[in-house]
């Protein structure tokens, strides 16, 4: 019976093939003088636009930091994953580097989705994760430092600002997450508290690029104000009807919330001239350490890149993690997150703090014009906000 | 165990002598015992040779493999090509992972203090999408038993009775394909898109214990390991003793001659609705398996592109051989490790490049390769 041998050389075969496993899999000795730090984004994959760029930022600040010593004498090598705008593969590209590469700190994760996949496994590990993306708050983990805003940092500054200056009924109009249902959920308790109302609130499903019906119902309602929570790819034919459909800054003034130098970039700075945004940093802020920022990332990827607030706050990241490994002296996670507690930095978009036991940032708000150049001109900026992750409705 | 796999060869005489004279020895202790070989791998080689870390990736990349299994048994052996796999592997994910979430929310501490900021003890991801009370069908689920139950019951049944109505209509190749296929993004876009009850594209996450037990234990992934293994090996027995059954006999002879059967007074739909119905319930045992090692569901393991994957993964091992989709599984698993490990900006092409040369060039699979090469010549039937 040949069958019976081919049958016992197919199983060697496999057996052997399996045996070579673990040998193909032995992961890089470290070096003594060097340091590991993960970087955990999408690079392929429907989110790949939005994080390769904050890959970049983070790349930059890891070389600044090297071409200037190192943390601690130790050249900071970092270990970049893929997470394929999949959430389990992030869990498990996460897993990767912390129980098999032992990377002290790790910077990544974009969407909230992706953050909810790996905080498992961060908090398992008592490991440490940089988030830098402004988000819908709701969360305090002992595992991760969130640079970015929450959503208080961001929504109640510009409500606030537009019930001073531009009027009192608002329209609310977002893509269907959590993100937009959480920020519009705090606006529109703040608008009713200081004496406006909201006179429409609409969600579209990601991605959706129909806003006809949107459009005809913001017309109809005639709003003093358009609070924008759209994202992504939405927002290009958002835009672009809206135009169609006659409104523009000078006859409607619209707030995004989620767009920065680089989806204007995506979308045509001349669908949206005149309109409004907030975010915590602008690519033209003026300060020393902004101008450095700026300047060496187009020096190293090309002068028609631009840098928005997800950038800056994870280059921020990589600069609060050196300090507080210095304060700290020490790479140990428990004592680096000690030492985090209310340390300060001279970041691109100005002075921050971490937050004495919330691991967020304290932050101020800005509010600016978006220009026919694709760039914000700041008209107005709050005082450092403290962040509360779970704010009184 | 002994002849896991259908041997679709003529046998030549020419070489009978030499096996013949092996046949007295070592070999047919060997040869004949598939299961043992893969047990051998699974239960002692690969526990001893991996880390905590890759232990952990080959038991998700096992739990992928009982739908591999079960694409062996409904397309290998009954000639249904099923593209919506994912769906009861889904299924069964999520259950389990309701139950979690459900457990989590009433047992952890920062759950516990999120209700009490919200005023009701509801998932944390409900709070934020304003949902107020729990839904009436998730209720069910803070009981392990009905938990269980409805993981061994409901998938396998909703496979049985949507299959079978198709099978009598005599609905089948291409087109039964497209339906599960469309099943298959139904049941994604419904996920993500009812958010406020399923957690939305964020999946559902964050457990910290199961069934009691917590999952943060360095002890935890062997025992999930060792429990996904042994219930996989378990499923391999299984689908070889149907096969070698006379119902496994009568499933094959449908696949190679449906209207025969049928004229032979056989309701040819029920033994296809069967098959499919026990890979239903197998790829649900994997969804759960699935979800108490990695942590949580998610609606990109319900979509289009993972119940497709699960067609590769039995392709590569041989569609004709339930040990050879496990093999196909683990092999894809290592090669997705190792090439988005060392070329992060541009490994799915080279899984794409694996996919395609897999169907060009094995189109039998690794199962077909080998007894190919062992036999010297191809004569391997497609």
């Amino acid at each position: 019976m040949h069958n019976d041998k081919r049958r016992l050389i197919k199983h060697a075969l496999l057996l052997g093939a399996f045996s070579l496993l673990p040998f193909s899999l032995v992961s890089q000795v470290q070096a003594a003088d060097t340091v590991k730090v993960g970087i955990i984004h999408s690079l392929t994959g429907t989110m790949a636009m939005s994080e390769a760029s904050v890959v970049d930022a983070e790349k930059l600040a890891i070389d600044e930091i090297n071409a200037s010593g190192g943390v601690l004498g130790k050249t900071v090598e970092p270990i970049v994953e893929d997470g394929a705008s999949d959430w389990p593969t992030f869990a498990e590209k996460a897993r990767k580097l912390l129980e098999n590469d032992h990377v002290v700190a790790t910077f990544g994760a974009y969407t909230s989705a992706s953050r909810k996949a790996v905080l498992p496994v961060f908090e398992r590990n008592k490991a440490l994760l940089y988030y830098p993306t402004f988000y819908e708050g709701l969360e305090k983990s002992p595992a991760i430092i969130y640079t970015g805003a929450e959503a208080s940092q961001q929504t109640l500054a510009a409500v606030s600002w537009l019930m001073a200056n531009k009027g009192k009924s608002v329209y609310l109009v977002g893509s269907d997450y959590i993100w937009p249902r959480t920020t519009n959920k705090l606006a529109r308790a703040s608008v009713t508290k200081q004496g406006g109302s909201i006179v429409g609130e609409d969600y579209l499903p990601l991605g959706n690029i129909e806003f006809s019906s949107v459009i005809n119902k913001i017309k109809a309602a005639k709003p003093d104000i358009v609070l924008s929570t759209i994202v992504g790819g939405s927002n290009v034919a958002f835009y672009k009807q809206l135009k169609a459909a006659g409104i523009d800054s000078s006859n409607q003034t619209l707030m995004a919330l989620a767009v920065t130098e680089e989806e204007v970039t995506g979308i045509g700075a001349e669908n949206l001239t005149g309109f409004l945004t907030c975010m915590s940093y602008f690519q033209s802020l003026k300060n020393p350490v902004n101008e450095k920022f700026v300047a060496a990332f187009k020096a190293r990827y090309g002068e028609k890149r631009v840098v928005g607030d997800p950038m800056a706050a994870a280059y921020t990241a990589v600069y609060l993690w050196k300090k507080a490994v210095e304060k700290a002296g020490s790479f140990d996670v428990p004592a680096v997150i000690a030492a985090s507690s209310e340390l300060t930095l001279d970041a691109p978009e100005g002075e921050v703090k971490v937050h004495k036991d919330n691991h967020h940032l304290w932050k101020r708000a800005r509010i600016g014009t978006i220009n026919a150049q694709g760039q914000v001109d700041v008209i107005y900026e709050s005082a450092p906000i403290e962040p509360n992750p779970f704010p009184k409705l | 165990m002994n002849d896991m796999t259908e041997t679709p060869l003529t046998r030549s005489s020419t070489q009978a002598s030499t096996t013949r004279r092996l046949r007295d020895g070592l070999l047919p202790l060997l040869e004949r015992h598939s299961l043992i070989w893969l047990s051998l791998l699974l239960l002692v080689i690969l526990p001893l040779s991996l880390g905590d870390f890759r232990l952990g990736l080959a038991g998700k990349y096992l739990s992928l493999a009982f739908c591999a299994v079960g694409m062996v048994m409904i397309w290998g052996y009954g000639g249904i090509l099923s593209l919506g796999q994912g769906i009861f592997f889904g299924l069964g994910s999520y259950m389990m992972a309701m139950y979690l979430k459900l457990e989590a929310t009433a047992t952890d501490e920062a759950a516990s203090a999120l209700a009490a900021f919200y005023g009701s003890a509801l998932p944390d991801f409900m709070i934020w999408n304003s949902v107020d009370a729990l839904p009436w069908w998730w209720k069910p689920f803070e009981s392990a038993t009905f938990t269980f139950a409805a993981i061994l019951i409901l998938p396998a049944l909703l496979a049985f009775v949507f299959s079978y109505a198709y099978f009598k209509k005599r609905v089948g190749g291409v087109y039964f394909s497209i339906i599960t296929l469309s099943l298959a993004a139904i049941m994604s876009i419904m996920i993500i898109g009812q958010q406020g009850y399923t957690g939305g594209v964020n999946g559902l996450t964050d457990f910290k214990t199961a069934f009691g037990l917590s999952l943060q234990t360095p002890q935890t992934p062997w025992i999930l390991y060792l429990i996904t293994s042994l219930l996989l090996l378990g499923c391999v027995a299984l689908c070889g003793f149907i096969l070698r059954s006379r119902l496994g006999k009568v499933v094959v002879a449908i696949r190679d001659r449906e209207d025969r059967v049928r004229f032979s007074g056989y309701n040819t739909a029920l033994f296809k609705a069967f098959i499919f119905a026990v890979a239903a319930l197998i790829s649900a045992l994997g969804g759960v398996m699935f979800t108490l090692q990695v942590g949580l569901a998610s609606p990109s393991l319900v979509g289009i592109i993972p119940s497709t994957e699960i067609v590769i993964y039995a392709a590569l091992g041989g569609r004709l051989s339930l040990v050879g989709a496990v093999y196909g599984t683990l092999l894809i698993g290592v090669a997705k490790t190792y090439l988005s490990e060392n070329f992060v900006n541009f490994w799915q092409y080279f899984i794409g490049f694996l996919f395609m040369g897999v169907v060009l060039f094995l189109p039998t699979g690794l199962a077909g390769l080998l007894q190919r090469l062992g036999h010297g010549k191809q004569e391997v039937q497609s």
